[in-house]
């Protein structure tokens, strides 16, 4: 493991999340704040398209955000080889007891 | 059965699974007392967290809120949310990684320094306190409607059963019952909102039903027809908010980034046994909080729906028992100012202030209301929080369902305030005594001090929940903006930016802090009468002053830390190695 390495992995990983953090700040404060009077012009399955970003879409691409990242970060953290994964599994510290 | 039989059963049980759960997690070191030993799943980690994160106000009062505010409730329901992908994204994985067992802990060790510790742990005790009283109360609230127990020995029952699995269990005793806790909470939540779903709009999926079409013939959705009627009763639109575009922008950012600063969240993350295991287990958290935050609008708008259907133009006489029940509570207040014996509901508060009544009633039985009347035709007066309580009677549901509500509630106070009182024990007994005050005490010494002041601190928070004064509802709120002002930047900074020092962290802290507490009292405080938009700095209200302080705190930070002497070079080390997963700290216990 070296210092170059590390800020490849680092860099990397920023750029991972300035991308989901745009889209982060797209759905909730673009979509269901700033855009919300335009965009209830539409009509969405019953909803205006705005009132659903801001009660119910938005919700809903914060979780494939979060699940994105773990499993991209999973990806980048194994190419770098900086995983916490080779140090044991999960699984076997599921028992406290 | 009748309805209260049934509660108090359902009541009785969960507390004796949360009392199970205490005895057989009883924690032994402090790794335990603090991080549940590290060795939680992060399933079971993501459900502890909702669950730690779904206070009596989520689960009591926000369906409430969004039924009587509309889209201004958005902010809520995305702020309480998206704070979630920040944490997952900025925060958790790198504290985890730390390896310690507070916030405070990484404060002073990332900044060298006991006062920036000691500055954490004040402003940790500020939220966490605020935070506590409002979940004592609902605790108190569900005992006084459902099970007919004073305000009082409601409180002092949910002491007890705090005290038993939070000193005896600690985090490991508090995870366990919190995983209990979300079962029953999100079990109460979504099957009377599946019902009501189902009367309203027959579809049992209640975010799809709130789109869809009202069962009354008038082939107007959900939202149509609340449009409809409020518009026709001279309310605004449900669809469209009353607050300025800035303001709503404001209160979502504060809320969000408040929620990521939160102590008794931030320190879940804490017990997972990897870094990996962090990211997963917030991801786990918000899909499991977001079962109950989709579904909240959809009970909130069928909530309103069902309350103007039977209450406007209602006679007295033949309004159904909920509305008096809640009405001798003295959460509902009507004042028949037109003299008609019927009930009308109109924007407007129908009276000043809550209602005081006189000791006599009106001949068809209702309470006298001594308030002085306002010049509008609003005759009722409804405290939001009895709309989740109220629900299943309102849609008339089976008395099973009006029990298991009441568990739900209890369910989502007693976890929350757990978690609250953890954090502030911890922040005494570790980063006061131990790291700061009395460095040579033993893990035994610590561990029994850890105890000594979680059961003071249940004291203070029964107390602030019998006797709450004025004060605490209305701070309860600010809890999130002072976090975003105080803790979230110095954290995040701490993790993002290699040279801030304890200069900067310091003065950002004490800067955002005080400003915004400043800001919020003068508002609510010292000078109630001017708090409205002309007078807020940039149209922001108290609530959203958070956001405003973050910026104040990160712009501070950043300069004092360029004209101040560099970061140690072993905290740079630190840094770097909190950025890279591997060779994380693994759980020692088994």
């Amino acid at each position: 493991m070296n210092d170059e390495n590390n800020d490849a992995y680092w860099r990397a990983n920023i750029r991972l999340m300035l991308v989901l953090l745009s889209i982060w700040f797209s759905v909730s404060f673009v979509f269901g704040i700033l855009l919300v009077d335009t965009l209830n012009q539409i009509q969405f399955f019953g909803f205006k398209l705005g009132f659903w970003w801001a009660q119910q879409g938005s919700i809903y691409v914060f979780i494939i955000l979060i699940f994105t990242y773990t499993v991209m970060m999973q990806r980048i953290d194994r190419k770098f080889g900086v995983s916490d994964d080779d140090e044991g599994d999960a699984s076997k510290n599921e028992e406290v007891q | 059965m009748d309805a209260q039989t049934l509660t108090y059963i359902f009541v009785a049980f969960t507390f004796l699974v949360y009392i199970g759960i205490a005895i057989w997690s009883r924690a032994g070191t402090t790794n335990e007392f603090y991080v549940a030993g590290g060795g939680v799943h992060p399933v079971l980690n993501g459900m502890a967290t909702a669950a730690d994160w779904m206070s009596a106000a989520s689960f009591i009062s926000m369906a409430g809120i969004i039924a009587f505010a509309g889209y201004d409730a958005s902010v809520y329901l995305m702020g309480w949310t998206g704070g979630y992908v920040i944490l997952a994204m900025l925060l958790a994985p790198y504290l985890r990684k730390f390896g310690q067992f507070t916030v405070p802990d990484f404060i002073g060790t990332r900044y060298y320094s006991s006062t920036a510790r000691v500055v954490a742990v004040v402003c940790l005790i500020l939220i966490s306190f605020t935070y506590v009283a409002g979940q004592m109360r609902g605790v108190g609230i569900v005992f006084s409607q459902f099970l007919n127990i004073p305000i009082f020995w409601g409180v002092i029952v949910g002491m007890a059963i705090v005290f038993i699995y939070a000193v005896l269990g600690g985090m490991k005793g508090i995870t366990y019952t919190q995983v209990a806790q979300f079962c029953v909470l999100m079990f109460a939540y979504l099957v009377p909102a599946i019902f009501i779903s189902m009367l309203v709009t027959g579809i049992p999926i209640p975010q799809i039903g709130l789109g869809a079409e009202v069962l009354d013939g008038s082939g107007l959705s959900v939202l149509e027809k609340l449009d409809r009627t409020l518009i026709d009763l001279g309310f605004g639109a449900y669809t469209e908010g009353s607050k300025s575009t800035i303001d709503v922008f404001a209160i979502t950012m504060a809320l969000m980034i408040g929620t990521a600063g939160l102590p008794h969240v931030i320190v879940r993350f804490f017990t997972v046994p990897k870094v990996s295991d962090a990211r997963k287990s917030a991801g786990y958290a918000l899909l499991f909080i977001a079962l109950i935050y989709t579904t909240a609008p959809a009970v909130g708008a069928f909530a309103r729906i069902n309350f103007i259907d039977n209450v406007h133009n209602a006679e007295y006489a033949e309004i159904p028992a909920w509305f008096k029940s809640w009405e001798d509570i003295g959460l509902i207040g009507w004042q028949d100012k037109n003299g008609d014996g019927k009930i009308q509901y109109a924007p407007g508060a129908p009276f000043q202030g809550k209602p005081t009544f006189s000791q006599q009633r009106r001949e068809d039985g209702s309470r006298e209301v001594s308030n002085r009347t306002t010049n509008n035709t609003n005759e009722v007066y409804v405290d939001r929080d009895i709309m989740v309580l109220a629900n299943p009677e309102i849609a008339a549901l089976p008395a099973w369902v009006i029990a298991l509500v009441a568990a739900g509630g209890l369910a989502a106070a007693l976890s929350t305030a757990a978690g609250l009182l953890l954090v502030i024990s911890t922040a005494i007994s570790h980063d006061l005594l131990k790291k700061t005050f009395a460095k040579g005490i033993s893990d035994k010494q610590e561990l029994f001090c850890a105890r000594i002041a979680a059961a003071t601190a249940i004291g203070i928070a029964g107390y602030l929940g019998i006797d709450p004064p004025g004060f605490v509802a209305q701070v309860v709120a600010f809890a999130f903006g002072l976090a975003a002002a105080s803790l979230f930047p110095a954290i995040l900074l701490g993790i993002f930016d290699r040279r801030m020092n304890k200069e900067g962290a310091i003065t950002g802290m004490l800067a955002g802090l005080i400003f915004s507490f400043s800001y919020i009292v003068f508002f609510k405080f010292v000078a109630p009468e001017m708090n409205s938009a002309e007078h807020w700095l940039f149209g922001i209200s108290p609530e959203g002053i958070g956001s405003m302080g973050a910026v104040v705190n990160f712009t501070l930070a950043f300069v004092v830390s360029r004209l101040t002497p560099d970061v140690p070079a072993d905290v740079v080390a630190m840094v770097n190695n909190i950025r890279i997963p591997k060779g994380v700290n693994r759980p020692s216990a088994h």
